[in-house]
């Protein structure tokens, strides 16, 4: 396609700057051209390569790996509709209908004017302001049909949060204080929590940790000190070591980190500023999703701060030998850099396939550099302990699964948002604080812990939220999702779209889920939409399922299947009957 | 520290150097496991996972990338083990065109894979590249086996021609903005028409004896291809 000559002088000045740093800049220059003209036009590619010296394909296979990067005429402004779980469940389709007709555009098209591009796409991360959208880096909440022309403008308010929960910990100072102000963070409880870990060795600082007993917010459910322990422990000087806080954020279903990281960026850097004195590491690095364009102005606002006040650099806070800087890094359109190694492959300026483990991230994580990676909440919980003190937080939740945790309340429900809440209440107590199910409906099913969880029937509702409980109930507590589905809603059609959503974010690296993910998405699609399922589908669905679950390479396979499952189990009818 | 380990497999001890893989171990006592990406000269990315075997852990491990340990009890073809390869074996014959690649056929036959199971469902196809004197490309007949790829790049000649389109399913090898391969920094060194364990890249000349040219005719084709005058055919 032919288009005007491209003035690569606009992007030279800043190639020249980042020149040095090699291809680690990859990502970072691709979001930087693209800013400038739109997408990447094939001189633009060359400019690129030349300066950050990749090869060409490798730029272009990057390129071609992340949906938020175009190598065709693009427009500068994007129409981002989300199509998954909860803004399904929210009305996006008659949405989506109405943008269509008022754009006269398909899913995919740019407009003649080469002005506005329309994409339905996979979870912005805003399943409690179902439907979603962003229009280019403006989020927009609750979208009806009738607000489209407003929305297209650009005449609307930016989407805010609904945020409850007692006691409030981790949300002490969402809402409360102005995220582009460090005076403002230090005058409620800032800097508290780094001040008193200071006080200690960075060996006492990891025994607290340890003391805390919190356990990764990011699915894993690995134990955070020792994490922290192990990375101290791996050989390297602290100039070689990595704190990275995983701001990815992607799974349908889950919202918690935006929170934080739009509401509280300085919590986010101060906990990785604890995070880099415990273990003895100078480089953080925050990688933030693409969708998140306001998080990511707020934290790299906020890290630039930070770094004015002293509270990042050299020697900080007076501690001598203290050094610890960060980087604010931003995804561009792939669920997999959320997996630890895939993340680290983004930074590093390649395609987001993940590794193979182990060697394990403590001792080949960044660069293949000693690293920690941790959730943003994780190290919100810490800092919190660390503000607290371990014996006040140990008093919040229960024995085995102490403090607070942040749930992600969508779907069904007549509070929508983000609760704060001590482990241990059931899941019927947190629905019904959230108003239970609009219009006097039952609970049809709750999809707990995201799209990478399992549904559970009504029966399971007593269940207990603690990772004790959850374990012997085999519910994964994930990132904390709890999606609930009234007894109208389409279950096929929320099989299909989980299965929809693995196949467009399935990396492509190995066999089981790159095939698999496609024939669980095309099985699906044929039962919610074109005449229910031939007699071979259930044993079928199985055999992929169970294949995924058992031989892929990383989580995203091994995960892809298990909330369709989980729904095959409990409701057999789902995947046998016709029509 | 021992530099050795003893494990079990398939109810066999067997002690070997601590640094091999699930793999290597199994064949130093005639046990073999199935593979498709993995090739002993390069870089082992464990991505067909049809060498999966169960090691009694949370999921079964790929046996070409994991490492044998001490008292590792290994089970190369247990049912579950073979439920999923066979289901792999399934998937991958209902995407690409397996006729030219004999190694996986007879896994097929060996696991009884059924080949008509995903009938009529997606494949992933691409034109037939012609763009070179030397090799024809098509990626029909591709596995998503990355060795072209590798082999172009740090694996053997650092040239860096090749990398992929797409992700997923629709995950295909590729050239910088799909460039014809005389417009590429390919060098034509063959390495990866050598790798390719599929028939998706094929010397020009086979692909041109088995239309039933003679060799003289191949000549003459192959020859005029690179006068630059004909480049933009
Ligand atoms: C496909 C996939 C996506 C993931 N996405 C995220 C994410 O967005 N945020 C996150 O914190 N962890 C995510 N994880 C988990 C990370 O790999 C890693 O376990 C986590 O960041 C560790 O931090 P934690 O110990 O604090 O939970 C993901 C894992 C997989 C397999
Ligand atoms: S399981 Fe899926 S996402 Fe993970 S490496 Fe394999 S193809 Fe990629
Ligand atoms: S072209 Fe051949 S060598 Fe390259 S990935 Fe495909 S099957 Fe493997
Ligand atoms: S041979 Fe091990 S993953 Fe392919």
């Amino acid at each position: 396609m032919s288009h005007p000559a491209v003035d690569l002088s606009l992007l030279k000045p800043y190639l020249e700057n980042v020149a040095h740093r090699g291809r680690t800049m990859l990502l970072p220059a691709l979001h930087y051209a693209q800013s400038l003209y739109g997408w990447l036009p094939r001189e633009v590619q060359v400019e690129i390569s030349h300066a950050l010296r990749v090869p060409q394909a490798d730029i272009h296979g990057v390129i071609e790996f992340y949906t938020m990067l175009y190598n065709e005429p693009t427009a500068k402004k994007v129409i981002r509709v989300c199509e998954d779980s909860a803004c399904s469940l929210g009305g996006c389709h008659e949405l989506m209908q109405a943008i269509e007709t008022q754009l006269g555009l398909r899913p995919g098209e740019t407009a003649a004017d080469g002005q506005i591009t329309y994409e339905h796409v996979p979870c912005l991360g805003m399943c409690e302001l179902a439907p979603a959208a962003l229009n280019g880096e403006r989020p927009a909440a609750n979208l009806s049909p009738d607000a489209v022309p407003a929305f297209l403008e650009g005449r609307y308010p930016e989407a805010q949060g609904n945020s409850y929960g007692e006691p409030r910990h981790l949300l002490a100072r969402v809402g409360k204080v102005d995220p582009t102000s460090l005076n403002d963070y230090r005058a409620h409880g800032g800097y508290i929590g780094l001040t008193n870990a200071l006080q200690m060795t960075p060996e006492q600082v990891i025994e607290m940790a340890e003391k805390t007993g919190i356990v990764g917010r990011g699915g894993a459910m690995f134990p955070t000190g020792r994490k922290w322990r192990f990375t101290r422990g791996a050989p390297g000087t602290p100039a070689e070591k990595h704190i990275v806080i995983n701001a990815d954020e992607s799974e349908p279903g889950t919202f918690k980190d935006r929170y934080l990281l739009e509401d509280d960026p300085f919590s986010v850097i101060e906990a990785a500023t604890l995070a880099g004195y415990a273990v003895g590491a100078e480089n953080g690095w925050i990688f933030v999703r693409g969708e998140y364009p306001r998080a990511f102005h707020r934290l790299t606002h906020a890290v630039e701060q930070a770094r004015a006040a002293g509270y990042l650099g050299r020697e900080i806070m007076g501690q001598p030998g203290f050094h610890f800087d960060i980087e604010v890094r931003l995804g561009a359109g792939a669920y997999i850099c959320g997996e630890e190694t895939a993340l680290f492959e983004a930074i590093e300026g390649k395609r987001g396939f993940p590794r193979i483990k182990p060697p394990f991230p403590t001792t080949h994580g960044l660069f293949y550099q000693p690293t920690v990676i941790n959730n943003v909440e994780t190290m919100v919980a810490v800092l919190v302990a660390f503000n607290l003190g371990v014996e006040e937080w140990l008093k919040l939740g229960t024995a085995q699964s102490p403090g607070t945790k942040l749930f992600c309340l969508s779907g069904n429900i007549a509070k929508p948002g983000l609760y704060e809440l001590p482990f241990g209440l059931t899941v019927r107590e947190i629905i019904e604080m959230a108003g239970g199910v609009p219009g006097n409906k039952k609970v049809q099913a709750v999809l707990m812990g995201g799209a990478a969880g399992v549904f559970i029937g009504p029966d399971k509702l007593d269940t207990r939220l603690t990772y004790e409980d959850t374990r012997q109930a085999n519910i994964p507590l994930g990132s904390g999702v709890i999606m609930v589905f009234d007894e109208t809603a389409d279950l096929r059609q929320a099989m299909y779209e989980l299965a929809r959503f693995f196949a467009h974010e399935s990396c492509g690296k190995c066999f089981p889920c790159q095939l698999g993910t496609q024939r669980q998405l095309e099985l699906l699609d044929h039962i919610a939409h074109n005449g229910g399922a031939k007699p071979t589908d259930k044993q079928t669905l199985l055999d992929v399922g169970f294949t995924m679950t058992e031989t892929s390479l990383c989580g995203l396979g091994q995960t892809a299947a298990s909330a369709i499952v989980s729904a095959i189990h409990l409701w057999p009818e789902l995947v046998t009957a016709e029509g | 520290m021992s530099d050795t380990v003893t494990l079990t497999i398939d109810g066999r001890e067997v002690t070997v150097p601590k640094e091999m893989t699930i793999l290597d171990a199994a064949a130093t006592i005639g046990i073999d496991i199935p593979v498709i990406c993995y090739h002993p000269h390069l870089t082992a990315n464990g991505l067909c996972r049809v060498c999966s075997v169960d090691a009694g852990w949370r999921v079964q491990a790929a046996a070409c990338v994991t490492q044998v340990a001490d008292g590792l009890k290994v089970e190369t073809r247990s049912e579950d083990v073979c439920r999923g390869r066979k289901t792999i074996l399934e998937l991958l014959a209902s995407t690409v065109n397996l006729e030219e690649a004999p190694e996986i056929l007879a896994l097929l036959e060996e696991y009884g894979a059924d080949t008509e199971r995903f009938a009529g469902s997606e494949k992933r196809t691409a034109p037939v590249y012609d763009d070179n004197p030397f090799y024809l490309r098509d990626y029909n007949q591709c596995i998503n086996c990355w060795r072209c790829v590798q082999v172009c790049a740090e694996d053997a000649q650092y040239v860096f021609a090749l990398s992929y389109d797409g992700r997923g399913f629709h995950t295909q090898i590729g050239t910088f903005m799909g460039d014809g391969m005389m417009d590429t920094t390919c060098v034509f060194c063959g390495q990866c028409v050598g790798a390719c364990p599929t028939g998706a890249l094929k010397p020009k000349r086979q692909a041109l004896l088995e239309q039933g040219y003679d060799p003289d005719s191949i000549f003459e084709q192959t020859r005029r291809k690179r006068r630059p005058q004909n480049k933009a055919e």
